[in-house]
Order: C-alpha cells, then structure tokens, then sequence
C-alpha cells in the first residue's frame, strides 16, 4: 500500500478513511484528527491548563504526547490502584515517559492515600472491580484537577471506547448515561470540565501512534479486566467494523449529531438533584433514604477501610 | 518464520512466504483489534512476510467499562 497523502511505502492501513499513511504523514494525521475534535467540541481554550489523565496505556501516553506537540500546558495525572504487579508496571512507564521528556506527573496512590486497593476494595464493597476502578478514578481526577487548579480534565477515551460505551447503553436503554455521554462535559460547581480529545482515533490509531513515537507503553491488559462486559462490546463492534468498515464512527458520531440532545435533560435532571458529599464535599446525588450524603467514593472507601459507614 | 503474540506472550513457528492478511486469517485474529510489527516495523495487511522474519502481532483492545 502506498501512503495516500506523499505516496511512500504506506505503514498503516486505516480502512474507515479508505486511506493508508507513511509514518510521518500518519503522525499528522493523528494530530490533525485530535486539533480537529478540539475545535468542534470547543474542549480546551488557548492558555488553559490541562490535566491528562494518564495509566501508562497507549491511549492516556498518547494523549499526553499528542497535546504537547499541538502545544497545549499538560501535566499528568497518574493514579496507583493496588493490582499487583500490573499496576507497578502501568506507574513505571507512566513515570519514565513524563521523566524522559521532562514533563510534570502528579501521583495520587490510593493505598497510601486512601487506605485501600482495586482488588480488595471491589470485594469489601460488592462491586465489580472496573466498576470500582471507574468510580475511583474519577473521583480523584476530579479531586486532584480542581485541588491543583487545572482548567480542564483530559481523559484517553478513543473512538472504540466511545463506541462501546455507546453500544453497551443503547443495549440497556441508560437514559441517564445517554444524555451524559458527550465529548465535553463542562465544568459545573464540585465538576471540572472534562474532555476526551481522542474521540476522532481509534485505539488501532493510538497503538500505531505510540510506537511510531517511540513511546514505551503496557501493552498487557489489566488482569481485573479480563472478559469484562465492555471488551466483548468491543469485540463484537470490531467483528461488524471488519465487513463494514467505518460503523463505529459513524454509530458514535451519528449519536453525537442527532441523538444525544434527545437524551441530555435526564442527565442534567440527575445533575440538578446534587448535594455535597458529607464527608468530601464532593458532589453527590447522595442516600435516597435520607440518611448521610456519602459520595459513591467514600461509600467505597468506608466499606473498603471498614471504617463503619455501610 | 517466528510469530510473537501478546497477552500471554508465546512464540510460534510459521511457514512463509504469506501476507500479514492470511496470517492474521489462519490465526483467527480480527485485523481490526492488532497491529503487526515486522523486524522492529509497522506493516499494512497486504504485505509479504518471509522466513527470515520476526512478526509480533500486538493486540490494540483495552480497557475497563470507565
């Protein structure tokens, strides 16, 4: 195959934009693909500082690479989440990326810093782990993005994220989840605003990125995800994306286009119902019983630590 | 010539020449969900690998539902 846009030996095939690229000129084309959702979502103002969400994956490394050469103020965020040997790799090449280059990465540990981990955590409180890990996560990037001052929250959610997060709530009919999906989410009192620049790449994209880039990232998948409901949403997308390529963009983007309002008043009913967590201050739609408004966080922090809240 | 796959790591010896396309297709891997690195090297689905070589097929899918 032959590059479409210098016509050299093409590297990487990218079959829903019929098109194929030569190293350098697939490089700008991933830039040009994350300028472009930048500007018409609106996600990050010239000057504003950002704060990227980074796991040592190919999507959060790529992200943080990406908007640096666009030029933009980003620093790191890196959270420990206690699996093992997984997350001892994730925070090495979370930390060697940022050294090499120079760059500012934040640490929040959350056996240190809140007492528990993922694997224990998940257990104490009944939950899934993803969904433990999900709910964590953005607990402190939120925390750590408002504590710090940053104007916006950027996170390596790609388009077969995306996709299938779509996918799976269409599935369940998730109203809520519905009208919250979306690009940007702006800030709100207790919320930074938050934005997933890497909408317009798949995670294809992003693994070719970095390792034209050079960017040592963990190829090895979480051990608590393993056959996790949103793999085999992604799996069966990309079955449909082989005979049909460009189904997810266009599933994805057709929902932003002409769905998603339809579903963004529940979202911002949930919203409007908020109170402040007791305990962080977080916000928080709190206990339909009327009792304490614990956020979901420090629910799982307590019954994580067994420190007496149920 | 010698197949790297991920996750859990294991090598394989396959007999070349073929495409990256029919190696993928004998694997049963969706192209869609890897990358296949030849020698160190980025390479599209039509094109020829030989005995010499060392091909890693990377798998791309990750991620929890967050």
């Amino acid at each position: 195959m032959k590059c479409r846009r210098c016509r050299e030996q093409a590297v990487i095939d990218v079959r829903r934009h019929n098109a194929a690229f030569c190293g350098p000129c697939f490089l700008h084309h991933c830039r040009e693909q994350v300028r472009r959702a930048i500007d018409d979502f609106e996600m990050i103002r010239p000057g504003e500082r950002v704060l990227v969400a980074v796991s040592g994956g190919k999507d959060s490394l790529g992200l943080w690479d990406l908007l640096r050469e666009l030029g933009y103020d980003a620093d790191g965020l890196y959270v420990g989440l206690g699996i093992g040997d997984y997350s001892d790799t994730s925070g090495r090449h979370a930390r060697e990326f940022a050294h090499e280059r120079g760059m500012k990465l934040i640490e929040v540990d959350l056996p240190t810093d809140h007492g528990f981990d993922i694997p224990d955590g998940s257990r104490a409180a009944h939950r899934a782990p993803c969904s433990a890990c999900g709910l964590s996560k953005r607990h402190v990037f939120n925390e750590t993005a408002l504590a710090h001052g940053y104007d916006v929250l950027a996170t390596g959610h790609n388009l077969d994220d995306e996709a299938a997060v779509l996918f799976g709530n269409v599935l369940h009919w998730e109203t809520g989840y519905l009208g919250r999906q979306h690009p940007v989410l702006p800030a709100t009192p207790g919320f930074a605003r938050k934005v997933k620049p890497l909408i317009r790449l798949g995670e294809r994209e992003l693994a070719a990125y970095c390792v034209l880039r050079g960017i040592d990232y963990v190829v090895e998948e979480c051990p608590m995800a393993t056959g996790n409901r949103h793999l085999g949403y992604k799996e069966a997308l990309n079955a449909i994306e082989e005979r049909s390529p460009g189904t997810k963009a266009s599933f994805l983007f057709g929902f932003l286009e002409r769905g998603h309002h339809r579903f963004a008043g529940d979202a911002v009913d949930e919203r409007e119902a908020l109170r402040a967590c007791s305990r962080c201050g977080a916000p928080t739609p709190g206990d339909a019983r009327g009792g304490d408004a614990l956020c979901a966080f420090c629910r799982l922090r307590a019954r994580a630590t067994g420190s007496g809240h149920r | 010539m010698k197949v790297v796959l991920r996750n859990p790591r294991r090598e394989l010896e396959l007999p070349a020449p073929r495409t990256v396309e029919a190696l993928l297709r004998e694997l049963g891997v969706v192209p869609e969900s890897v990358l296949v690195i030849r020698n160190d090297t980025l390479v599209t689905r039509d094109e020829r690998l030989d005995d010499e070589d060392v091909v890693e097929i990377r798998p791309v899918v990750s991620g929890g539902a967050t």
